[in-house]
């Protein structure tokens, strides 16, 4: 791809990730959001904002295994999206069903485990979204920041152990979502200890091994 | 390997025109996505909007029957016009609430009913075609008079009176529904309990075709619920046979459910099939899935949270911010004598 068609299909899917986004806000200023429709914008957000994560986190055994290096370029805006949908997920949660009393948040995030594991999820998404420039990648150091946005399986799996936890009985997709990360997270230690293996055996790769060339860090 | 040969300068697409074709291409691939994207948001993430409508339901007797005294309930068109002429102290049998009744739209595309779907939003979409006639209703076990009722019987067994309860689910959210039908007990009065009969048991219809939620074992189908006979044969347990002057719409739990309005919504079993006096307590589907979260009892209770949610308040549908949770959703008054010695906290 030309870095010109590049930059374009980034820029078609920075717009696609916030068309949801954008129709959720939309029908929320048309009171179009059903009976309850703060829950539902809370669910919304959240929805998306697990989409957004595991899709991040899909890209990497992706691109390595289809071999189209390319589509790693897409992987930090989809990171970035999942913090923000969890933000505005929890700005809503704070602002509307909690009617913005700290006392109120505070109280009930450390009362209902679920809620604290939600907290635990969107603090570790915060610090990978603030060194997600690459500014910030020169400045932490590439090493160092792959280590640090490695954050993102454990924000993952807490997502998934949050939205396991509300679910009355119907666990279907949360246990939907946590089998994708830990395929996912699979693959990632696997190829690690693969690759420790073989740089302890000082040979170059296998035959058939794949060894894409990372256009950024890893996370 | 061959060259291809070369273009004919004639065939080579001009600067402006390829980069105005180009633009254009780059439009409409942006049109295209986000179109996609946009449909496929709304495909998955529709808030209900079914429009349910029922055939209206003959006889229905609005009286607010603010009184207890049964020899004017069942005179109500000697009656004077019951808000201006209210007695000075009206005894409050909670058949009425003054509260702002949730919109019919609300009631009926914001439902808990597994054997549709575990989503709210859409048990009136899966719910559209369900036909509940014919319909039986099986009154049995420690009765003396054992009998398979059709629906009409049930129906005509009273005259549809309307009343107008607090609806509160445990997962914290509320409306305000104006019900149809009659107290339970004139239903059991009919197959007269035996004395050694102390809970009364319902079950929902189980019926995977009809009810496509249950392919999914979401609950231990089919649905169960059960009272204590003294909650069973309290004035305000209803057998609700219609909302809004209407006939009971599908999402609502056609042709007849439960309505205890002191007790969690769950409580409120629907399109019931069987109702059974037992001597022992009888399962409930609920508790058995979770029996920390949820008990045999159930009656709202702002000081006993869910394990994993507060019950102190709650979101009344159409309401902006929460809203205090009252003890027995407000019916202390009538059924909290129920109770007296019981440890809450313990039997919730
Ligand atoms: C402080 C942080 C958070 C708070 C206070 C919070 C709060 C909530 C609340 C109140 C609900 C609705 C529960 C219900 O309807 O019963 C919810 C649902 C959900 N949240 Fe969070 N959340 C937080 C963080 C997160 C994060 C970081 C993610 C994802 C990365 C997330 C994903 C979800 C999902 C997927 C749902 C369920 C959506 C559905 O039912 O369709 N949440 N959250």
């Amino acid at each position: 791809m030309t870095h010109q068609n590049l930059q374009f299909a980034k820029f078609v899917a920075l717009l696609n990730c916030a068309v949801p986004g954008l129709l959720l806000g939309l029908d929320a200023l048309r009171g179009d959001l059903g009976a309850n429709p703060v829950n539902f914008a809370i669910r919304t957000t959240g929805m998306l904002s697990l989409i957004c994560l595991v899709l991040s986190l899909a890209v990497t055994p992706a691109a390595r295994v289809s071999g189209w290096s390319q589509i790693t370029h897409f992987r930090r805006m989809l990171g970035v999206y999942a913090f923000l949908y969890a933000a505005v997920h929890f700005g809503i949660f704070f602002g509307f069903d909690r009617a913005g009393s700290v006392s109120s948040t505070l109280s009930e995030m450390s009362l209902r485990p679920y809620l604290a594991v939600g907290a635990a999820s969107l603090l570790m998404m915060a610090p990978l979204a603030a060194t997600s420039t690459n500014g910030m990648i020169k400045r932490v150091g590439g090493k160092r920041w792959k280590l640090l946005h490695r954050l993102a399986y454990p924000a993952g799996l807490a997502a998934v152990t949050h939205y396991f936890l509300l679910v009355k009985s119907d666990t279907r997709l949360p246990m939907a979502f946590g089998a994708t990360l830990v395929v996912l997270l699979g693959y990632r230690v696997f190829a690690l200890r693969r690759k420790r293996s073989v740089d302890l055996n000082q040979r170059g790769p296998r035959i058939g091994e794949n060894n894409v060339v990372q256009a950024e860090p890893l996370p | 390997m061959t060259t291809p040969p070369p273009i004919p300068s004639s065939e080579i697409t001009p600067p402006e025109l390829y980069f105005n074709r180009r633009s254009l291409l780059r439009a409409g691939i942006v049109a295209a996505t986000t179109a996609s994207t946009a449909g496929l948001y709304r495909a998955l993430n529709r808030p209900g909007a079914e429009e349910v409508k029922t055939p209206e339901l003959v006889g229905l007797v609005k009286d607010r029957g603010d009184s207890t005294d049964p020899v004017e309930q069942a005179n109500p068109e000697g009656a004077a016009d019951p808000v201006e002429a209210a007695p000075a102290e009206p005894v409050d049998n909670g058949f009425h609430t003054d509260e702002t009744l949730t919109s019919l739209r609300s009631v009926t595309n914001y439902n808990n009913f597994y054997e549709f779907t575990t989503s709210k939003e859409r048990v009136a979409l899966v719910s559209r075609n369900f036909v509940s006639r014919p319909w039986t209703v099986a009154v049995e076990g420690l009765v003396h008079k054992p009998k398979v009722f059709d629906l009409d019987e049930i129906l005509k067994l009273s005259a549809p009176e309307e009343r107008v309860y607090r609806m509160r689910c445990v997962e914290g959210w509320s409306m305000v529904i104006p019900w149809a039908g009659f107290s339970l007990s004139k239903l059991l009065d009919a197959v007269e309990p035996m004395g050694s009969a102390k809970y009364v048991a319902f079950e929902t219809l189980f019926d995977p075709k009809r009810m496509p939620g249950q392919n999914y074992p979401a609950l231990d189908w089919p649905y169960v619920e059960g009272l204590r006979l003294d909650e069973a044969l309290h004035p305000l347990t209803m057998l609700a046979t219609g909302l809004y002057g209407r006939e009971l719409p599908a999402p609502n739990g056609a042709p007849l459910r439960l309505v205890v309005p002191w007790k969690y919504g769950f409580k409120g079993i629907k399109s019931i099939v069987k109702i059974s006096l037992t001597e022992n307590q009888p399962p409930t589907s609920w508790n058995v899935t979770a029996p920390g979260e949820y008990g045999f009892y159930s009656n709202v209770n702002p000081d006993v949270a869910h394990p994993r949610w507060s019950q102190a308040t709650e979101q009344r549908i159409g309401e902006s911010g929460r809203r205090k949770t009252l003890m027995f959703n407000g019916y202390g008054e009538q059924v909290a004598q129920l109770y007296t010695g019981m440890d809450l906290r313990r039997n919730f």
